[in-house]
C-alpha cells in the first residue's frame, strides 16, 4: 500500500502488514488454549507429585520465606516456552559472519537440561545475526588495527569517564562519530541499551511529557520510565495518532493543574526491529517543527544499513540531520562491535557530559572496541581509500530487496518496509514457530524466531536481518529451503495474488519452438 | 382519525383480507390463534392503535435514535476553544530549551585525556603519572596474559557478537566464563551481563515488583523483602557488617542481595569476597552481583548464587535478554584473569599489607582525614572542616589533585550526579592502591599529598 504524500517523501515508500487471516487467528488461539489446558493438567501432576519436577526448589531453610516467584508469572515459561525453547540460546563457536558453526546439543527430559555431543554443526548459513554490512569477520588484515591496539592499551579500563577512564581513542572515536552522522559533537557510552536507559532520565523529568511510539524498545521504555515524566504512546508509526496527542498536549497542558508541559520529547526508532517498518522521518520533523517538540531517534538498526551512503534514516529521507534533536545508535549491529553513541548539538553532548549516568558511574568504552567501530566506520565513509564501504552499502540494499521480493513472490506474508533489512516472516502458530526453526537448522540454515511476549500473541514470526556478506548463492539456497518448509507447514498465507513465475510475463513470443 | 378509519378499510392483499376478515368477526381483546403467532398480534394491535399513540411512539423512538448516534461532550470542549484559539495557543507555547546550557569552566566537563594504556604508569594529560585512580587492584590491566587471550580470541571470533544472548549471541566463551565463575566463587550457577553498571540495575528488577521492597506489616504475607548491601562501599571505604546481616536475614524473612564489585578479588582468603572475609556460608547470601571492571580488569559484570535464584534473570533480566552480549574478546580477557588468581592467591594479602601501609602514611595528614577501612584499596580523603559551600570544597580538592599530578602522583576526586544521589557523600579525593604500585611509590605518594594539601589548605 503507497501511502506517502508525495511533498513529504522524494521516492514512494512502501509498507504492507497485511491482515491476519480469520481462521489462522482461530486456529492459533486454539492452539494456544490447548498447551494452555495441558499446562494446567501437568502443574496438576508436577504438584501432586505423580510427575517429576525439574525445576530448581527453593533452599531448605528458606521454605518459610515469601516465595520469590508467584506460580502463575511462570505458567507460560514453565509450559509453552519449555516445550520449544530448544530454538534459542544456541551457543555458536565462530565468528558469527555469513555463515557460522553451532555447538550441537541435545535434552534427554524435554528441554529440562541440554547437554553437548561435541559434535559442531559448521558452515550454517546464518540469517540472525545483525551483520548488515558484514563487518564480523576475522582475517587477517582487516583485524592489524585492533591487534595493535590490544598489545598497546591492553582490555580494561578500571574507571569512569569523568575519573580516569577517558582515553584518547575515546576522543577519536567521539570525533569520527559526529563527522560520519554530520553533527556537531557525540559522546560514546560502552553498552547501547544503558545508552538510552541512563540518557533519557538526564534529558527529561516531571512535568515533561514523553511520545512514544507503541512498539519502542525496551531501553526507550525502561529509560521513559526512570525519567519519571508522563508517558502517552501514540499508535505504531501512526502520524494521524502522534498529532492528535500533540494538539491535546499543547493545548490543554498537563491533565489536572493545565499548566504547560516544560517540554514535550517524541521516542521513535529509525527501524523497528520486530515489525521491519521504517519511521515515517519527514512527517515527523514537520509535526515536531509545527508543534515545537524535542525528537529523539534511535537508529540501532538503522545505521549503517540504510541510506545511500549509509548514515541511516536522515540520509535515508535525505533530511539535514540538525533537524534532529537527539541522534542515538549502536554499534553492535552495523559496525560489528559495542557499545552506542548519542550525537547532536554541541549543548547537548557536554550537558550529558556532565549529567549522565554513564559519564560518571560506568566504565568507559574499551579501547579496542572502540579501535573496531574507527576501524568500521572509516571503511563506510571511504577514508580507508577503498570503495569497499560503498560496495557493502550497495550490496545489502541489493540483497534486501531481492530477497524480499522473492518471498512476496512465494506467498509468505512479510511485514514492513521494502527496502528494510529486518524481514519478519510471519508464522502465526506456536508448534510451527519451532518446527520451522528445527527444519531450517537441519538444512544448515541458523534463523531467528521470536514468539510471545515479544510479539503479539498470536503474530509469532521468523526474523531473518540481511547482511552484504551474503552470497547470491547462500540466498538462493535459503529461498528455495523456506519454499520447501512453506509448502511442508502450508505457511504462504498471503491473499494477495502474486504471479509465482514472473518471467513469463515478459515473454513477448508465444510459438513453440521446434 | 383518517388512520383508525383506514384500519377499517378493506386491503388489497389476499392474505390481509382473510386475516380482516377473520379479525372482524372477533372480539376487540387479542385472542390466540390455534398458531401463537405474537408478531402477528402486534401487528393487529399496531392497526388498531390510535393515531396520535402512533404519533407519539415514532417521535420518540427518532429521539432515541439522534441520542445512541450523537457525539459525546467531552468535558474540554465545554470551555468553547474556536479552531483559531487553539491554533494561536499552539503558536504561543515556548517549551524550555532541551538542555540547559552547561558552563565552561564545569568541574565535570572538561575531561582528563589519558594517552596510552590507563595502567601503572599513566599519562595523563601530556604528564606520566603513578596511577592511584583506576580501579585497576590486581595491576591486570597490562598483564601479557590477558593480552595474549584477548588476541587469540580476536582471531577466532572476530570482535562483536552481533546480537543477543538469545539469538545466536552465545558464544562457548560466555558459557566457560559463567561456569568459571561459579566455581570460584562456589555457587551453583552465574550468569554474565555484557556491562557492569547493567548488572545490578537489571537484577533487582527482575526479582521484585512494586511495594517488595517497602516493609509494611499488613501485606507482610505477600511482599517480599530484600536487603540490598554493597560488601566494600564505594562511597566510604567501609566494609558491610555481613554476620550481623545474616542473621537479621533469617529473623525478619528477608533476602540479601550483596553487590561486591569492590570486595571481588580482593577481600577474602582466595579473592573470594566479602562472605569469605567473614566465613560465610556462601549459600546464605541470595544473590550476589559483581562487575569485572576492577579486580578483572576486564569489561561487564555477574551475578551468582543457587540456580533457584540465578535462572530466573535469563528470562527477566532486561539488559541481559534485550542487549547485544559481552564481545568474546573481553569474556576470553576475564577468563585469564580468574587463572592468574587462582594460580597467585598470595596477591591479595600483598594487596592488603600495601593497603594498610598508605592508610597509616597518611593519618595526620593536615586538613584531610582519612575515611575508608584500613584493608579497603579504595579510600577517601575528605576536608575535615568543610567551607561551606560544596562548589568550594570542591575545587580545593581540585587544587591538591592538580598539584599531586603536576609532581606525577595521578588522582581523582570522586565523582557522584548531584541531584540523584539520596544521601549524597561529601566532596573527596579517592586513592586506590594495586599490587603494581611499589613501597616507594606508596611512600611518595603519601608525602606528595601530604605537602599538596598543606600548600593548599594553608
Amino acid at each position: 500500500q503507497q501511502n506517502g504524500k508525495p511533498y513529504f517523501y522524494k521516492k514512494p515508500f512502501v509498507e504492507s502488514f497485511e491482515e491476519t487471516p480469520m481462521y489462522v487467528a482461530i486456529f492459533t488461539y486454539l492452539s494456544y488454549g490447548i498447551g494452555t489446558l495441558f499446562g494446567y493438567l501437568r502443574d496438576f501432576l508436577r504438584n501432586h507429585g505423580i510427575e517429576k519436577c525439574h525445576m530448581a526448589q527453593e533452599r531448605k531453610e528458606q521454605r518459610d520465606f515469601v516465595p520469590l516467584y508467584q506460580d502463575f508469572e511462570n505458567f507460560f515459561t514453565r509450559n509453552l516456552y519449555m516445550r520449544i525453547r530448544d530454538n534459542w540460546n544456541q551457543p555458536i563457536c565462530s565468528v558469527p559472519g555469513p555463515t557460522f558453526d553451532v555447538m550441537e546439543r541435545v535434552s534427554d527430559d524435554y528441554n529440562w537440561t541440554f547437554r553437548f555431543t561435541g559434535k559442531i554443526i559448521s558452515d550454517v548459513i546464518n540469517m540472525g545475526s545483525y551483520n548488515y554490512l558484514g563487518f564480523a569477520e576475522k582475517s587477517h588484515e582487516s583485524l592489524i588495527t585492533i591487534r595493535n591496539v590490544i598489545k598497546k592499551y591492553g582490555v580494561g579500563i578500571c574507571s569512569s569517564r569523568q575519573e580516569m577512564g577517558n582515553v584518547d581513542k575515546h576522543e577519536e572515536l567521539e570525533g569520527l562519530v559526529a563527522q560520519f552522522l554530520g553533527v556537531e559533537a557525540a559522546m560514546v557510552f560502552g553498552m547501547g541499551f544503558a545508552t538510552n536507559s541512563m540518557n533519557i532520565p538526564a534529558l527529561v523529568g516531571k512535568g515533561c511529557l514523553i511520545l512514544s511510539d507503541e512498539l519502542n524498545h525496551t531501553s526507550i521504555v525502561l529509560g521513559a520510565r526512570l525519567s519519571r515524566a508522563t508517558i502517552w504512546t501514540f499508535k505504531h508509526n501512526n502520524m494521524q495518532s502522534l498529532e492528535k496527542l500533540l494538539r491535546e498536549a499543547v493545548i490543554y497542558g498537563q491533565p489536572r493543574s493545565r499548566r504547560a508541559w516544560k517540554k514535550i520529547l517524541i521516542l521513535v526508532e529509525g527501524i523497528y526491529s520486530m515489525e521491519g517498518s521504517i519511521v515515517r522521518l519527514p512527517e515527523i520533523i514537520a509535526l515536531k517543527k509545527k508543534y515545537k517538540a524535542y525528537l529523539y531517534v534511535d537508529e540501532a538498526h538503522s545505521i549503517g544499513s540504510v541510506g545511500p551512503r549509509g548514515r541511516g534514516v536522515m540520509d535515508y529521507f535525505g533530511l539535514d540531520p540538525c533537524d534532529v534533536d537527539v541522534l542515538m545508535g549502536t554499534f553492535a549491529k552495523s559496525f560489528g562491535a559495542a557499545g552506542g553513541y548519542i550525537a547532536g548539538k554541541k549543548d547537548l553532548v557536554d550537558y550529558l557530559r556532565v549529567h549522565s549516568h554513564s559519564a560518571v558511574y560506568a566504565t568507559s568504552m574499551s579501547p579496542p572496541i572502540a579501535e573496531q567501530v574507527i576501524r568500521s566506520m572509516k571503511t563506510i565513509m571511504g577514508l580507508d581509500g577503498t570503495t569497499n564501504g560503498t560496495q557493502r552499502i550497495q550490496q545489502l540494499a541489493q540483497n534486501t530487496r531481492y530477497f524480499r521480493k522473492k518471498l512476496n513472490q512465494m506467498g509468505f506474508i512479510i511485514y514492513g518496509n521494502e527496502e528494510s533489512p529486518v524481514v519478519p516472516l510471519l508464522l502465526y502458530m506456536p508448534s510451527k514457530v519451532a518446527a520451522f526453526a528445527r527444519k531450517l537448522l537441519k538444512r544448515k540454515i541458523g534463523t531467528v524466531v521470536v514468539g510471545f511476549p515479544a510479539t503479539p500473541l498470536i503474530e509469532a514470526r521468523a526474523r531473518f536481518c540481511m547482511s552484504s556478506s551474503h552470497t547470491q548463492e547462500m540466498l538462493d539456497r535459503v529461498l528455495k529451503e523456506i519454499d520447501e518448509l512453506g509448502d511442508i507447514l502450508s505457511l504462504k498465507y498471503s491473499r494477495h495474488k502474486k504471479s509465482a513465475h514472473p518471467e513469463l510475463h515478459r515473454e513477448t513470443s508465444f510459438e513453440l519452438e521446434d | 382519525m383518517p388512520e383508525s378509519e383506514c384500519v377499517q378499510c378493506p386491503r388489497e392483499s389476499p392474505e390481509r383480507e382473510t386475516l380482516q376478515g377473520s379479525l372482524g368477526q372477533l372480539p376487540p381483546s387479542i385472542q390466540p390463534f390455534p398458531a401463537d403467532w405474537p408478531l402477528l398480534r402486534f401487528l393487529i394491535s399496531l392497526y388498531r392503535a390510535p393515531a396520535y399513540h402512533l404519533i407519539l411512539e415514532g417521535i420518540l423512538i427518532l429521539w432515541i435514535i439522534r441520542l445512541l448516534f450523537s457525539k459525546t461532550y467531552k468535558l474540554q470542549e465545554r470551555s468553547d476553544l474556536t479552531a483559531k484559539e487553539k491554533e494561536e495557543l499552539i503558536e504561543e507555547w515556548q517549551p524550555e530549551p532541551l538542555v540547559p546550557p552547561v558552563s565552561k569552566d564545569h568541574p565535570a566537563l572538561n575531561y582528563n585525556i589519558v594517552s596510552g594504556p590507563p595502567g601503572h604508569r599513566i599519562v595523563v594529560n601530556g604528564k606520566e603519572c603513578v596511577n592511584f585512580a583506576s580501579f585497576n587492584f590486581l595491576g591486570l590491566l597490562d598483564n601479557a596474559r590477558i593480552k595474549e587471550a584477548a588476541l587469540a580470541s580476536l582471531r577466532k571470533y572476530g570482535v562483536g557478537t552481533c546480537g543477543p544472548r538469545g539469538f545466536y549471541g552465545t558464544f562457548d566463551v560466555h558459557l566457560e566464563l559463567e561456569e568459571r565463575l561459579a566455581k570460584f566463587m562456589k555457587t551453583e550457577e552465574a550468569i554474565i551481563y555484557s556491562y557492569g553498571f547493567a548488572t545490578m540495575a537489571s537484577a533487582i528488577p527482575a526479582y521484585s515488583k512494586r511495594g517488595d521492597i517497602v516493609f509494611n506489616p499488613r501485606k507482610a504475607r505477600v511482599t517480599r523483602r530484600f536487603i540490598v548491601v554493597e560488601g566494600l562501599y564505594m562511597n566510604t571505604g567501609s566494609v558491610c557488617p555481613l554476620p550481623e546481616l545474616v542473621k537479621l536475614k533469617y529473623k525478619y524473612k528477608a533476602r540479601i542481595f550483596l553487590e561486591e564489585s569492590l570486595s571481588f578479588g580482593v577481600l577474602g582468603e582466595h579473592g573470594r569476597g566479602v562472605t569469605e572475609h567473614f566465613g560465610i556460608n556462601i549459600d546464605d547470601i541470595d544473590l550476589i552481583s559483581a562487575n569485572m571492571e576492577n579486580s578483572l580488569a576486564s569489561i561487564g559484570g555477574f551475578c551468582c548464587g543457587r540456580t533457584f535464584v540465578i535462572d530466573h534473570q535469563r528470562l527477566s533480566g532486561q539488559g541481559y535478554c534485550f542487549s547485544a552480549s559481552l564481545p568474546p574478546l573481553l569474556a576470553a580477557a576475564a577468563i585469564e584473569a580468574l587463572n592468574i588468581m587462582e594460580e597467585n592467591p598470595d596477591i591479595f594479602q600483598v594487596l592488603k599489607m600495601k593497603c594498610r601501609q598508605i592508610h597509616k602514611a597518611l593519618q595526620g595528614t593536615q586538613g584531610l582525614r582519612v575515611v575508608g577501612e584500613a584493608f579497603s584499596p579504595a579510600f577517601h580523603l575528605q576536608l575535615e572542616e568543610s567551607s561551606g559551600s560544596r562548589e568550594k570544597d570542591i575545587q580545593l580538592l581540585q587544587r591538591i589533585v592538580d598539584q599531586c599530578m603536576n609532581r606525577n602522583i595521578a588522582l581523582t576526586q570522586a565523582r557522584y550526579l548531584e541531584r540523584e544521589e539520596k544521601s549524597l557523600p561529601p566532596p573527596s579525593i579517592r586513592i586506590v592502591v594495586t599490587v603494581e604500585q611499589t613501597d616507594e611509590e606508596l611512600a611518595q605518594a603519601a608525602s606528595t599529598i601530604k605537602e599538596a594539601a598543606q600548600a593548599v589548605l594553608h
